[in-house]
């Protein structure tokens, strides 16, 4: 479907909402997308009935939600929605009362990447562990380094009877005195 | 067949009748009837299950996070690991995503060569889901047998293909990775001839059997309304008679050249479901039939990308963003690609069927009793691998 068109549509519409054209995509305002979603589900031109995919992406600056939007009964599509939040507050309206299928995949959105999605009945981590902190996907969280003996494991290891060589406990001792955890580097990307 | 003995084994749940104790077990995370590594926590009221919620992420291993941080081609052998069943549709759909991003041409040869190596992957998929559908209703060992005895001549073609029998990691983002071994395409033909006896014959062990049409029908009935409004794709939502088949719909590759029809069902229950596989298998051997017999000569990657494919850090697509989906055996199969320009995507995303067919596992349940639980889950069809990336 051509994104000029939607725009179009949309906009005759909803005479005051803001729209832009991001490489084929519609991106919109959180506060908008309810609406403009209803609006897309229900008319009889668009009867956009399958919601195919949901997806977070972090820009760096702000966060963003994307819906793909297809049509069963009229097979056109797809339609893709962006809703760009602020990273310090992401917040998004959910889309559960309209599609199902946002249930699962709004859930793993929040788990990954930390958007909030607003009415969501269960809105809980959906492959992480409860008590895990940070969002994996978020391009600033950096994973644990699993290759540094902390001082725990240095314990363990002379309690089984392994000998840990002077220079592997200093750095362990150290890492425990300054109240850090050890963290591996990630490679940078270039931002968008 | 007789359908009115089904019925009667199905009541709806009625809480004054079954006024009892209410209990709570989880079923798995280590159990064989959950296909892996999954848990249902599931509520019950003597047998009858009165809320059951999915727990997963126990294969849970960052496949988005760990795509992001290689090369395009890199995560090319990772996709296998997805839905291990599955490889060459994994390799597909990802192709088609980067081939969207950097608008890559393949060779006819290699368009059928895909083709052929997704409809074989869909019988393999089928087969062995029938396989496992049967062990869960407790037909133990012997219906997979038969389905893998079937498989391993599938296999085979891969592995002469490939390299490898179920990692198969074999298509390049302009084609295939090299062409098919002398004397595989006749392989493949006699599979085509000797998989429909097979499946005649499979069929009249099961489809009329009195034992699997009265705990199979009417068990778990996914509305139609229900399957479109939660985005169930693949033949769980054909049984439920939704009407999508992206091979139609969106005619990627060469699927808009051959003759062959989407079986749809009526009622959606598991019954169906395992009818849909049987119909959709006979299909994809017609698909077979013509690929294998139209399949022209010329080169299977285009000439264009065969130095990239050996130094894959060069390979470098535009900034942008692609969609690229397919229709795997178990439903839609997307990759979201945004790329930053450099040799990495920026973001990486798999649309997993088997993860969002899950929505509607607890509306399937609820009401029935714990072992057709057991039923309703192999008739999703899941591979933990891609339900937890």
């Amino acid at each position: 479907m051509n994104p000029q068109d939607v725009k179009a549509k949309l906009e005759a519409q909803f005479p005051a909402i803001e729209i832009k054209i991001v490489n084929q995509g519609l991106a919109i305002k959180p506060e908008d997308l309810r609406r403009v979603a209803e609006f897309l589900k229900e008319s009889d031109e668009f009867k956009m009935n399958y919601l195919s995919c949901i997806t977070a992406v972090d820009y760096l600056d702000s966060l963003e939600s994307v819906y793909n939007l297809y049509s069963v009964d009229k097979r056109i599509g797809p339609i893709f929605l962006k809703v760009r939040v602020p990273r310090s507050n992401p917040k998004i309206p959910s889309l559960f009362d309209l599609y199902r299928g946002a249930e699962y995949q709004e859930r793993e959105a929040y788990d990954m990447m930390g958007i909030v999605y607003e009415g969501h009945p269960d809105l809980r981590r959906i492959f992480m562990w409860e008590g895990f902190e940070g969002h994996p996907l978020r391009k600033d969280y950096i994973p644990e380094d699993e290759d540094v003996l902390e001082w725990q494991d240095v314990e363990w290891l002379e309690r089984h009877g392994v000998k840990v060589p002077e220079e592997y406990k200093e750095f362990a001792r150290q890492l425990k005195e300054s109240g850090k955890e050890a963290r591996a580097e990630r490679p940078k990307a270039a931002a968008e | 067949m007789s359908v009115s003995a089904s019925e009667k084994t199905y009541q709806a749940y009625d809480p004054v009748l079954h006024d009892t104790e209410t209990l709570e077990v989880n079923l798995g995370p280590q159990h064989p009837s959950t296909h892996g590594v999954f848990r249902m926590n599931v509520k019950l009221e003597g047998e009858r299950i009165l809320s059951l919620k999915p727990v997963m992420g126990y294969l849970h291993r960052n496949h988005e996070q760990i795509a992001e941080n290689m090369s395009y081609l890199g995560s090319m052998p990772y996709t296998d690991r997805l839905d291990y069943f599955n490889s060459m549709s994994n390799n597909f759909a990802y192709a088609l995503a980067v081939e969207k991003l950097a608008k890559i041409e393949i060779p006819e040869r290699g368009e059928y060569i895909r083709v052929i190596m997704a409809e074989l992957t869909r019988l393999v998929n089928h087969v062995a889901a029938i396989g496992f559908l049967l062990n869960d209703l407790g037909a133990f060992f012997t219906p997979v047998l038969y389905a893998f005895r079937e498989r391993e001549k599938i296999l085979d073609v891969f592995e002469e293909t490939a390299g490898s029998r179920m990692m198969c990691n074999y298509f390049r983002f302009g084609g295939v990775k090299r062409d098919l071994p002398e004397g595989t395409l006749d392989r493949i033909k006699k599979i085509v001839q000797e998989f429909p006896p097979f499946l005649d014959e499979f069929e009249a062990l099961l489809t009329k059997n009195e034992i699997l049409c009265m705990r199979c029908q009417n068990v778990g009935v996914l509305p139609y309304e229900l399957a479109l409004n939660a985005s169930i794709t693949g033949p769980m939502a054909r049984a439920s008679g939704v009407n999508y088949d992206i091979r139609k719909v969106d005619g990627y590759s060469i699927y808009k050249r051959f003759k062959f029809q989407i079986p749809l069902g009526k009622v959606g229950d598991v019954y169906d479901r395992y009818m849909i596989r049987i119909l959709e298998m006979r299909q994809s051997l017609k698909i077979l039939e013509q690929a294998v017999k139209e399949i022209p000569a010329g080169p299977v990657l285009n000439p264009k990308y065969v130095a990239q494919a050996k130094a894959p850090r060069n390979f470098k697509p535009p900034k942008g963003e692609a969609y690229g989906r397919v229709e795997a055996p178990k439903g839609e199969l997307g990759f979201y690609l945004v790329s930053d320009g450099s040799a990495q995507p920026w973001r990486y995303h798999v649309r997993a069927p088997s993860f969002i067919n899950l929505t509607v596992l607890e509306d399937l349940c609820l009401g029935h009793k714990v072992a057709d639980a057991v039923i309703i889950l192999g008739s999703i069809d899941i591979v933990l691998g891609e339900v937890d990336h």
